[in-house]
Formats: structure tokens, sequence, C-alpha cells
């Protein structure tokens, strides 16, 4: 690692695994909890209790189908649901460039009350700062929750150990999968990036796409109600490939995808293809990928199609021990490795 | 009324699901009457479509395909990369190059970025046009564009010395002609290659009958190629019925791009600014009539002539250990050398094969390919 922290390493990608594993985890891997900060899941748990917290600092602040409010509830809401929780309540915290019009705030205000109203998760402190202009560009976000076990947690579980015997997880987490389970994807990819890119200044294209941002409450709660479900993660930065390689990693298991069933618009691969993004790497906010066993996996992509926002799902692979790379078989059939990215393509998308 | 065919669809049909299992069932056919089997390609865009669709790990094992010298960046003399580095240094000129161009070290150790570091006035353009426009905003700087490339980037640049250019701009012209090289290819006994995937995108510009002198001598299989994971898989199959039937031919999968005569008009206009002689390649060695050297009357715009440089010529210009060279010229696969993805890397590269978006060990390395995955049929 150089001496100083670059973009990069707050990319999504591997050099930010190293900042996180060679400072963060230093420091402060202690502390003997359900989950605790070491295992890097995408929230803790304490006592029962499910914590997280998260900074948003997109660009633009308002983009298609969405804005920096939508995306902090969203965002914060989705990561306590991917452990297995129930979302009880938020902290909101605004840090705010001098100089920044009311207008815009109360929009934001706006959006932050109807996601929250959405996902039924109310906002119960918080706390404001000002800094002077130029200390940061606009407005930062910070939106921290709570969460408890979600009510069809301990079905979701009965239902796995019906089928496996030993599975001993309380959680859903990254290291509970094993071959055999099937992966399924929400919905289309590359949305939320695109989106944003498209009316990013200098970059000079059009595409009619709108960011997938979302709480993703109800796709969770079909899923959970089937059961079967191990573990389930939403593929923000460096998306799709950060996540695969990440479970593989933590469940040292090998996972093989079809590139032919991964639900991406063919404008978000037009857009790919121009501007040599590759869009397993893109982030996305609305997305949700579960691991479920392979009895389960049809009856659980039923029941996520029969929600809004689940409704283009797929399952797009399996875990395998044939090997422990996440590889993908191609349209045409061949096979290919997916590497973890360096980091994510387009900077501050969340 | 049938649907109008929109882009999307076309491309489709070239990454076809179905249609691609059945030229994949196809190739293992035939490839059973056959013993091992060398083809390579000259294309870094070739190599690109064969790594990111994984085409190797479809092909049965005694079908070899492999890159050989098709990364313009990295056959580019070191020591015009030395020469250029030198002009900026030492004589104070603003040096216009392509990014890729500007991160490949000379057999000094110094590519032009490094120079920048140093500083050097150097910037980065997308074509000669851009070099044309500095070049004219400034009248009072020295300017050198660094041609490089193929004949897919040469006839842009005689058109616009055609044109003409400002007093205060120069080229170095390490432009190659590909066909000859193919040539060598075929003949190097080293390399012992069977048959010949074709450039798309230079083909297109020379068209195929540069190629016949070469096929002549040779005999062996040539296919034109496109660039959609159909177009190679295509071209194999076609490769491989010729080796079968032993009826060796030139071949065009490309029709949609490539024909006999290519783009007269094109090479009409290289061929009033440019001769072709005897040229280096990095990595690869001398090859007969493939360098594209100026024409007496455009010495005044030759930076070789106007500043002295001298004509390119072999060194010793990889980093020790690193096989660059092998694996320019198509001897070894990347994961053949001993620097690959251990010292070398995308982030740390030590040879332009790493450095260049078209070269073989970049492509290998974002593609993270240590091993070659093969799958049942």
């Amino acid at each position: 690692m150089t001496d100083v922290v670059k973009m990069v390493h707050g990319a999504g990608g591997q050099a930010m695994q190293q900042l996180i594993k060679n400072y963060i985890l230093r420091h402060l891997a202690w502390g003997d909890v359900d989950v605790p900060l070491k295992m890097l899941d995408d929230s803790g748990v304490a006592n029962g209790i499910i914590l997280k917290s998260d900074s948003y600092t997109v660009k633009p602040l308002f983009f298609p189908g969405g804005d920096i409010g939508r995306l902090a509830v969203s965002g914060t809401v989705n990561d306590i649901l991917m452990v297995g929780g129930k979302p009880l309540a938020l902290a909101l915290g605004l840090i705010i460039e001098e100089g920044f019009p009311f207008k815009d705030l109360d929009r934001i205000l706006g959006s932050i009350s109807n996601t929250a109203k959405e996902a039924d998760v109310p906002v119960i402190t918080g706390d404001t700062k000002v800094v002077e202009r130029g200390a940061l560009d606009k407005l930062v976000l910070n939106m921290s929750g709570i969460g408890v076990r979600h009510p069809k947690l301990d079905h979701n579980i009965e239902v796995i150990k019906n089928f496996r015997k030993d599975f001993s997880s309380k959680w859903l987490l990254d290291c509970n999968i094993k071959p055999g389970d099937k992966i399924i994807l929400s919905g289309y990819i590359g949305d939320h990036t695109i989106a944003l890119l498209s009316v990013r200044e200098g970059v000079n294209f059009k595409v009619d796409v709108e960011s997938d941002v979302a709480p993703l409450v109800e796709p969770m709660d079909r899923a959970l109600s089937v059961g079967g479900v191990v573990a389930a993660k939403d593929p923000t930065r460096g998306g799709l490939a950060n996540l695969l390689n990440e479970w593989a990693e933590k469940s040292n298991v090998g996972i093989k995808i079809y590139e032919e069933r991964i639900p991406i618009r063919d404008s978000v691969r037009n857009a790919c293809e121009y501007l040599g993004l590759d869009p397993l790497e893109l982030g996305n906010e609305g997305k949700v990928v579960l691991a479920v066993i392979d009895e389960l996996a049809e009856d659980v992509l039923k029941a996520l199609r029969a929600t809004e926002l689940g409704k283009n799902a797929e399952i797009i692979g399996e875990a395998t021990n044939e090997h422990n790379y996440v590889v993908m078989e191609t349209v045409i059939g061949g096979l290919r490795v997916i590497p973890p990215p360096i980091g994510d393509p387009v900077p501050r998308i969340c | 009324m049938a649907r109008e065919l929109s882009l999307n669809d076309i491309v489709k049909m070239y990454r076809d699901p179905q249609l691609a299992k059945k030229l994949v069932k196809a190739i293992h056919a035939e490839a059973s009457k056959l013993d091992h089997t060398l083809i390579m390609h000259v294309c870094g865009t070739h190599e690109w479509t064969i790594t990111h669709y994984g085409i190797r790990s479809l092909l049965p094992d005694n079908i070899e395909l492999r890159a050989g010298p098709g990364c313009p960046v990295c056959i580019t003399p070191a020591s015009d990369i030395d020469s250029i580095v030198k002009l900026a240094l030492e004589e104070n000129i603003t040096i216009t190059v392509y990014g890729d161009m500007s991160r490949a070290k000379g057999g000094e150790g110094i590519s032009l970025e490094d120079a920048r570091s140093l500083g050097a006035d150097i910037r980065i353009v997308y074509s000669i046009q851009d070099a044309v426009k500095l070049a004219n905003q400034e009248r009072n700087r020295k300017f050198v564009f660094f041609g490089v490339g193929f004949d897919t980037t040469a006839p842009a640049t005689a058109y616009m010395i055609l044109k003409g250019i400002p007093e205060n701009l120069t080229i170095l012209s390490s432009y190659r002609y590909v066909p000859p090289a193919v040539g060598a290819l075929l003949k190097a006994p080293d390399l012992a290659v069977d048959a010949i995937i074709n450039p798309g995108h230079s083909s297109t510009v020379t068209g195929m009958k540069p190629y016949k002198k070469y096929f002549d001598v040779s005999k062996k299989p040539m296919v034109f190629s496109g660039f959609e994971p159909i177009d190679v898989l295509i071209s194999i199959l076609m490769i491989l019925k010729q080796l079968i039937s032993n009826c060796p031919k030139m071949e065009n999968e490309y029709k949609r791009s490539v024909t006999w005569e290519g783009n007269v008009k094109a090479m009409n206009t290289i061929f009033k600014v440019f001769d072709l002689v005897e040229g280096y390649w990095r990595g690869f060695g001398i090859v007969e009539g493939s360098a594209f050297v100026f024409k007496d009357k455009f010495s005044d715009i030759d930076a070789r002539i106007v500043y002295g440089l001298g004509e390119p010529k072999s060194s010793s210009e990889f980093v020790r250990n690193a096989k660059c060279g092998d694996v320019i010229k198509g001897k070894i696969d990347p994961v053949e050398c001993p620097l690959y993805m251990k010292e070398c890397t995308p982030d740390t590269p030590k040879g332009p094969p790493m450095v260049s978006v078209e070269g073989t060990c970049r492509i290998w390395a974002e593609h993270k390919v240590t091993a070659i995955f093969k799958c049942r049929i």
C-alpha cells in the first residue's frame, strides 16, 4: 500500500479490502458479539440487535430514478435486511456545505421521509453539521439503523435444517454457502450506475434508464417466508463480480454463473460496451442476490417474481466444489474467471 | 410486415448461444481427425474476444489458439521510444502520443510518461488531427507526433500530411505493414504455425490481395476473421476443414468488411507518402518490406531526418527474466513468463504486453487467466 489514501481505496474492490484489513481490522477486530466486525458482513449483530452505519456521497445528488435521500434510506435498510434482519429505526447525520440551497435540502428530506415510509422504518434521531465552503461537495449523508431478527428468519432456518442438518448459523451470512446452493438475482443489473453516469457532466451519451434504488423489504419478506435462504447480499459497489467473489472466499466455495441468465437491459449493455465498462462490476441499489438451497430455489424464485422489485428475478448460477473461483459460462458457452474488481470503475455512485 | 433489424439484433446474431453450440460441436468433430494444430492470430482485438468469451475453454485439447504480434504498442521498437524520450527531455520538444504508447518503456527503461514526470512536455492525443490542432495553437513550440500502429492508423496520418500540417510539427513514423509480418510468422521455424487467423481491421484496409504471395509460399490456411465470438468460431472451423481436406485456402469469414482489394483509396493515400522498407518489430525481429518510411520529398516532416534520430534497431530491450519477446512473437502464452502476475501486473507492468490494452498479457491479466477452464460438451 502506498502512503496515502487514494480514491480506489474507497471503491469497494480489492484496494478497499486491503485498507479494511491492514488498517481498520488491525485496530478494531475485537469484541465477542453475534456477528462481529471481523466478519465484514453487511451489518453487525450484538445481543440480537442488528446495527448498521453507512455514509452517502453521490454525484449528482439528484439522478434519474432517485436522489441521495432515497439512496441513504435504501442502502442502510437493505444492509440490515441482508443479514436476516427487520429494520426498526434510523438515525440521520446531515453534513451540509455552506451555501447549499434550502430548496434542495427540503426535497432530499421529503425523499428520505417517503422512502422511510415505504420501508416502514422511522428516522428517530440524528445530527446536523454545516461545514465551510469547499470542505465537502454540497452534502454528505450518514444513515445508521438498527434492526432485530426478522420474524420469518427462524422459519427460514428451520426449512434449511430439514434438508441440511448441520446448518448452524443463526443469521444470513456470507460464509453460509455450500456447494449446490443456487444463486438468485432479483432483477436487472447496472441500472443505477448507468443512470448516474448518463447525467454526469462530461459524459456525453443518452440512455433511457433509471436507477433501481429501493428498499428491499418486500422481496426479503417473501423469500424468508418460503425459506431455504442461506445468504443474502446486495450488489452495491463492485457489483455482482465483487459480491460473488466475497461469497466464494468467505464460504470457501466456487461459484458458477451463466451469462445468458443474468438479467441486463439492452440499453445498459450497449452503454457498457460504448464506455468500456463491465456490467458485472457496476453498482446497484435495489437488487438482492440470494443463495438458496437447491431444493427450495424454484419456490423462492417464484416468490420473488411475485413482487414488484423481484419480477425479473433469475437463477443465475450455483455454488460448486469443482474449483474455488467465480467462473462465468459466457453466452457462447465458453468459461472465464470473473475476478474481484480492483475498484469500482465509476466513483461516487453511493 | 417484417420488423427492421436493429443493431442489437445483429450483434446478438454474432453472439448466439445455439449457433455457438453447433459450431463448437462441429469443431470438436473435425478436430478429432487432426493432430496437434497451432492456430495463430495477430490482433489484440481477436485476443480480447477469445479471452473474454472463453473461446479457448471450448476448444479440444489438440487445437491451440495463440496470439502473435498483434499489439501496435508492443512491437514499436524500443530504440524509437528511446529516441523520442531523448527529444522530449533534451531538445525540449513537445511529444504528442497515444495514451497506451506513452506508458511503454524503451531500451533505456524510460517511457514518455516517465519523461513527463522528469519535466518533459508530453500530450496524450487520440489521433493525428489532435496533434495538428495542438501544433496550430502553439506555433512557437516544436511538436513531434509519435506515429505508431499498423495499416489501420497510417492512412489517417498520410491523409493529414497530404492536406498539409503546420511547420512546427514533424512525425516519427514507426508504422508497420502487417502482411509481410504474417508471411514471416508462417515460415518461422521456432513457431510451427499451422494456420493463421488474419486481422479484420487491418485487412479491411489492406485487402486480402497482399497476403497472396505469402500464402502461395506457405500453403497454410489463412482465414480473414471478424471480431464477434461467432466470427472467431466460424474461422476456426473453416481452418480445420481446410486442414482435413488438405486444401489450404485464403478464405474470407469477415465478408461484411474485408474485400480482396481492400480500401484502395486508403492504401493509395499511404503510398503517396510512405515507402515500404525492411523494418524491426520489437520482440519479433526484422521483417522485410514492413516499415512505412517517408518518401524523400517528405524529409522535412520526417522527425528521423530533422532530428537525426537514426533507424530503429534491435537492442536488449526487455527487463531481466521477462519473456515479453516470446509473448509478442507468439512463442509462449503469458502464463509461461516467470514474471506474469507476480512482479508484472497491470498496475506494475514490466513490459509492453502488460502495458497496452491490446497486449496479450494485459488482456489475460484483466480476465484473471491463470488456468484455462475446459468445459464438457
